[in-house]
């Protein structure tokens, strides 16, 4: 059976992964190369880095993080934020990414979508939206990390970039993001309603049995989460069992 | 001397991945895409993601066609890997009718409607038939998918690993020298790894 995916998720600053990682035994807990195969053993299932570096001067860096890890890594991992052109997106994939993720460049060019689609394959085209709610039933799409309102509504612009070749939808809640209270399950839910192509929930994990309620009650297809495996309270290997116990499908 | 290990380079993505897990296990990957390192190849693999059209045009206008299938009928070991599979049917439906290599005779088909398409994720990979490629896998492992098309090979005897997804389908397949796999075991964590060192161990010994 096909199962539910859980992705831990990575800040990278300047090549480096920031946030506290609290791994036991680690020479470097910064530093990629060293952190994704842990997580590869631990049972993660796919991994995403957030390039949050602020100048683009400074992305080779980040590139040269790519490629090291992609050395080590054997599972599928995704590389986001600071991507704007088709040739952004050529060279993360050469250098070993497996999808991007688009987000601020999404939205100011929808059209970038479809041409990275019909390009590199809506296999590695990921969407990511964030939003936050906008009334009864309605959320508004935000770019540049949160910071600018689009005015876009979440679910008609989740359907429109699917309609244009998006692979799959990361779907971060700006409401429940940081709280740890769970994940945001109507905006979730409203959005898997409406669209073909997997959707991984994100923002607002605490605990694994926020995890089964993004699948059970949202039909989310995979949760990503940072803080909770970051800071050592949850280890991946635990909450997948935990999944497994509540009949989510999940691989062991 | 380095086992050489000659991976088709035709403007698909995902070589890299594919020759750092032949890397992985201490043999060189050679990624070419001239034919007569096919010809003189000692273990061939055709990785691919993408449409089966431009694959086929891809493998037509590099002239790489004959090869491959002169290739495989010489027995020698090859690998099929997503694409790589898909193309040693006869057919692909994908977009129309595009026909393939024709090494192994049936169609490749869309996965039904009624689940989401793409197959994206792990599912697990049911060992229809033992063979050493599966060496130290267990029955049921899980691997890593990304697919909305799937090989349907006329003679079932070829299919050795089996996967469920709306229809059930050929995710091994192996014949003689030959393996191809639907899945990534580039992707596949520790048991995509064990899988390429089997096809090695096989394919130098």
């Amino acid at each position: 059976m096909l199962t539910k995916r859980v992705i831990p998720c990575f800040d990278v600053d300047n090549g480096r992964v920031v946030k506290g990682v609290s791994f036991v035994g680690l020479r470097d807990a910064g530093d990629p190369v060293e952190l994704a195969p842990l997580y590869d053993a631990e049972g993660a299932d796919e991994l995403v880095f957030l390039d949050i570096t602020a100048s683009s001067d400074d992305r080779r860096t980040t590139y040269e993080m790519v490629e090291r890890t992609a050395e080590k890594v054997f599972i599928p991992f995704t590389v986001g934020g600071g991507i704007r052109k088709e040739e952004d997106i050529r060279l993360m994939l050469e250098l070993g990414a497996d999808k991007v993720s688009l987000n601020s460049a999404a939205v100011a060019e929808p059209l970038l979508v479809g041409r990275a689609a019909e390009r590199f394959g809506s296999q590695c085209i990921v969407v990511a939206i964030d939003a936050r709610a906008a009334g009864e039933g309605r959320w508004e799409v935000y770019t540049h990390g949160g910071r600018r309102p689009t005015g876009l509504d979440a679910v008609e612009w989740a359907q429109r970039v699917v309609s244009l070749g998006a692979g799959e939808l990361l779907v971060t809640s700006m409401d429940t993001d940081g709280h740890l209270d769970g994940y945001d399950i109507p905006l979730t839910k409203a959005i898997t309603g409406a669209v073909q192509v997997p959707v991984i929930a994100s923002g607002g994990a605490g605990s694994a049995q926020h995890m089964v309620d993004a699948v059970v009650q949202a039909n989310a297809d995979a949760v990503l989460a940072a803080s909770i495996f970051h800071y050592g309270t949850h280890r991946i290997r635990d909450v997948k069992a935990y999944m497994a116990e509540r009949g989510v499908p999940v691989r062991l | 001397m380095t086992k050489r290990v000659v991976i088709v380079d035709y403007g698909a993505g995902n070589l890299r991945s594919v020759a750092r897990a032949v890397a992985h296990h201490g043999y060189e990957p050679f990624v070419s895409a001239h034919a007569r390192d096919i010809e003189a190849a000692e273990a061939l693999i055709l990785p691919g993601v993408g449409a089966a059209a431009d694959t086929m045009r891809n493998l037509q206008e590099g002239a790489l066609v004959e090869p491959i299938r002169a290739y495989i009928a010489s027995g020698r070991p090859f690998l099929g890997v997503c694409m790589g599979q898909q193309a040693l049917l006869s057919v692909s439906e994908e977009g129309g009718e595009h026909p393939c290599l024709d090494v192994i005779p049936g169609r490749v088909r869309r996965l039904p409607s009624g689940q989401k398409v793409p197959h994206m994720g792990w599912n697990q990979v049911s060992q229809r038939i033992a063979h050493p490629v599966f060496a130290g896998i267990d029955d049921g492992a899980y691997f890593y998918f990304v697919h909305s098309f799937y090989p349907d090979p006329s003679d079932s005897a070829v299919v050795i690993g089996e996967t469920d997804y709306g229809v059930r389908f050929a995710s091994v397949l192996a014949r003689d020298n030959l393996v191809a796999t639907q899945f990534h075991p580039e992707k596949s964590g520790a048991d995509g790894l064990r899988f390429y060192g089997n096809f090695l161990n096989m394919a130098f010994t």
